[in-house]
């Protein structure tokens, strides 16, 4: 950064240096000043949720306090079945995309025609798609083919969320596969299976996986589906957290540690694989 | 690669249909067109009639009369018009906060890593967790922490979520939004030629006049990515609204969104609903067949 003031060495430069020293010490401090504003509502929940409750919604509020665990082992018997329902729905679902995803993401990358482009821009479009304009006649069809609050319900809708991001970051994972590799496997007589899960798969493989967390992220946050097609059996973790939206002050310790549980293994997801979250979101739009 | 030629749909015309290929291709396409498009189509059929659903043999078919409900009744107005200052002010905020704080990641530091990871956190929330913690723990105003900050200040406690509930509502979304125009921007920024700024520093450029001719123009493809795609995932904002204010005080709050699901599943008014979930896609795919072209040009790029 400093390399013009390091070029040559006048006294009147080395007074520079220092100023610019005490600049980037003063940016550095801001930055940290204000990454940790913005995480202080997410601090706070945490804190909140091994506090008592007196304790949780204390004026003034209470900053240092003997942790305890009791709000999480209670939060964990209402938690329960939601985080189960949750992990079938969410599990299911990405399940669901790779197999349907996987594959059409690798055809189109390794065997475009005419029509491959537009189909894939076409898939892309139902992801930006807004749920609002499916969401009556799905919920109809649903009550008509009894599947409201059914996880396999929400795992068809979860699947409909993220079909089109796991074709486009398969497809553009493979894309970025030197072709040479593929012909070379041709070849040597390779068949479109073999270049499937002997080339293509493990080259892509760490690529497909963190496509899989972002799967997880979108499916385990998402709200409208899950509060219009579901209401108590097959209900998952978003429909429990909103339970909380009239708490007055005596549940928040309660409320703070099942918020807790519900973001912490997306945000670890996330931590993974903040790169592939941006690709997946811009669908490639910035380079 | 076929694409990457200079002359590709020519060359792709050459190539039979490759069945086996197609044939992988097929499943997802059908899955996607039966989820979305035939729902969809169902939609625009449901919004040319007056139905409830508490009347369910009773379906006249009164053609435009909904839209012309959404586009006159002061009521719906509202409701759109409440949608796109959520959708302006999130997009001004984030641009301008992410901005500052893409700036700020974008020098090497101490930590620089850990602080751009940490700094995704609030994207990755839960929407409903984001509402719960701010309406309760942040906004309340008898315990809520702002209002033990406004009370050291020597102001007034307020209650932000009924005395103003769209400005409470924006700040949520806004925290929430602000990691990723910070990470796009970033992007943005570390592609900066570092010489060339190096170059207009020489020649006795200012940092103001670095910033106005040098790095606005060449963020304007990132940020130009951030409205457009801000706009599309804000139009569909749900969870914040639902959870923290059930879209009022009165209307105040009710985005399309909020506004479909009241109508569709608390008065079960299927038509008028229809009618406001047509308008909300042909909004958004007005703004994403830019984005789309723009990827486009990329996938191309891509394989190039």
């Amino acid at each position: 950064m400093s390399s013009i003031q390091e070029a040559t060495l006048k006294p009147a430069d080395t007074s520079k240096m220092a100023i610019s020293m005490v600049k980037s010490s003063l940016l550095t401090s801001l930055t940290y000043l204000v990454l940790l504003m913005f995480l202080f509502p997410l601090i706070w929940m945490v804190m909140a949720g091994f506090k008592t409750e007196a304790q949780a919604f204390a004026t003034p509020p209470v900053f240092f306090f003997t942790p305890t665990l009791e709000n999480f082992t209670r939060a964990m018997e209402t938690y329960g079945p939601f985080l189960k329902n949750s992990i079938l729905i969410v599990g299911g679902s990405t399940l669901l995309a790779f197999l349907l995803g996987v594959p059409a993401g690798f055809a189109m990358a390794l065997y475009p025609g005419q029509r491959t482009k537009s189909t894939l821009l076409w898939m892309l479009s139902t992801k930006m798609m807004p749920p609002v304009g499916v969401i009556v006649p799905l919920f109809l069809i649903f009550r008509d083919a009894h599947l409201l609050d059914t996880h396999f319900g929400l795992i068809l809708m979860f699947t409909t969320i993220n079909l089109p991001l796991v074709v486009w970051m398969v497809h553009s994972y493979i894309s970025e596969i030197p072709f040479g590799i593929f012909e070379a496997a041709k070849v040597d007589g390779a068949s479109m299976l073999q270049e499937f899960f002997q080339v293509a798969m493990p080259l892509a493989l760490p690529g497909i996986a963190s496509t899989a967390l972002l799967c997880v992220i979108f499916a385990w946050n998402e709200v409208f589906f899950a509060m219009n097609l579901t209401s108590s059996t097959a209900a998952p973790l978003s429909v429990f957290i909103s339970s909380f939206k009239t708490s007055e002050g005596l549940f928040w310790a309660q409320m703070s540690a099942a918020a807790t549980l519900t973001i912490a293994p997306v945000m670890v997801f996330g931590w993974f694989a903040q790169k592939q979250l941006i690709r997946g979101l811009t669908f490639g739009a910035v380079k | 690669m076929m694409q990457s030629l200079p002359t590709p749909t020519q060359e792709n015309k050459k190539k039979p249909i490759n069945i086996a290929a197609v044939l992988l291709v097929l499943p997802a396409l059908v899955y996607l067109i039966v989820t979305t498009q035939l729902p969809f189509i169902m939609t625009v059929y449901y919004s040319f009639f007056k139905w409830n659903l508490t009347i369910p043999n009773d379906r006249p078919f009164i053609g435009l009369s909904n839209y012309l409900s959404l586009f006159t009744d002061a009521q719906n107005l509202h409701v759109m018009l409440n949608t796109v200052v959520l959708m302006l002010s999130v997009v001004v905020l984030t641009i301008l906060i992410g901005g500052a704080v893409a700036m700020l990641l974008n020098r090497r530091f101490l930590g620089r890593g850990m602080v751009r990871t940490l700094f995704i956190s609030s994207f990755l929330v839960m929407p409903v967790v984001t509402a719960v913690v701010w309406k309760n723990m942040l906004m309340n105003p008898v315990f809520g922490f702002f209002a033990w900050i406004s009370q050291q200040l020597g102001l007034p406690a307020v209650d932000y979520l009924s005395q103003y509930p769209m400005a409470s509502i924006v700040a949520m979304v806004t925290w929430e939004w602000t990691p990723f125009a910070a990470l796009i921007l970033l992007t943005g920024l570390q592609s900066m030629p570092e010489d060339q700024l190096e170059a207009a520093r020489l020649d006795g450029c200012t940092p103001l006049q670095e910033f106005w001719y040098m790095l606005l123009p060449h963020l304007s493809k990132s940020l130009e990515v951030v409205v457009l795609l801000e706009t599309i995932f804000l139009m569909q904002v749900y969870g914040e609204i639902y959870t923290a204010t059930s879209g009022g005080p009165g209307i105040s709050t009710t985005t399309i969104p909020y506004f479909i699901y009241q109508k569709a599943f608390a008065e079960y008014n299927i038509g008028l609903a229809s009618a406001a979930g047509v308008l909300a896609v042909l909004f958004t795919n007005l703004v994403s067949s830019v984005i789309l072209r723009m990827i486009g040009r990329n996938i191309q790029g891509a394989q190039a």
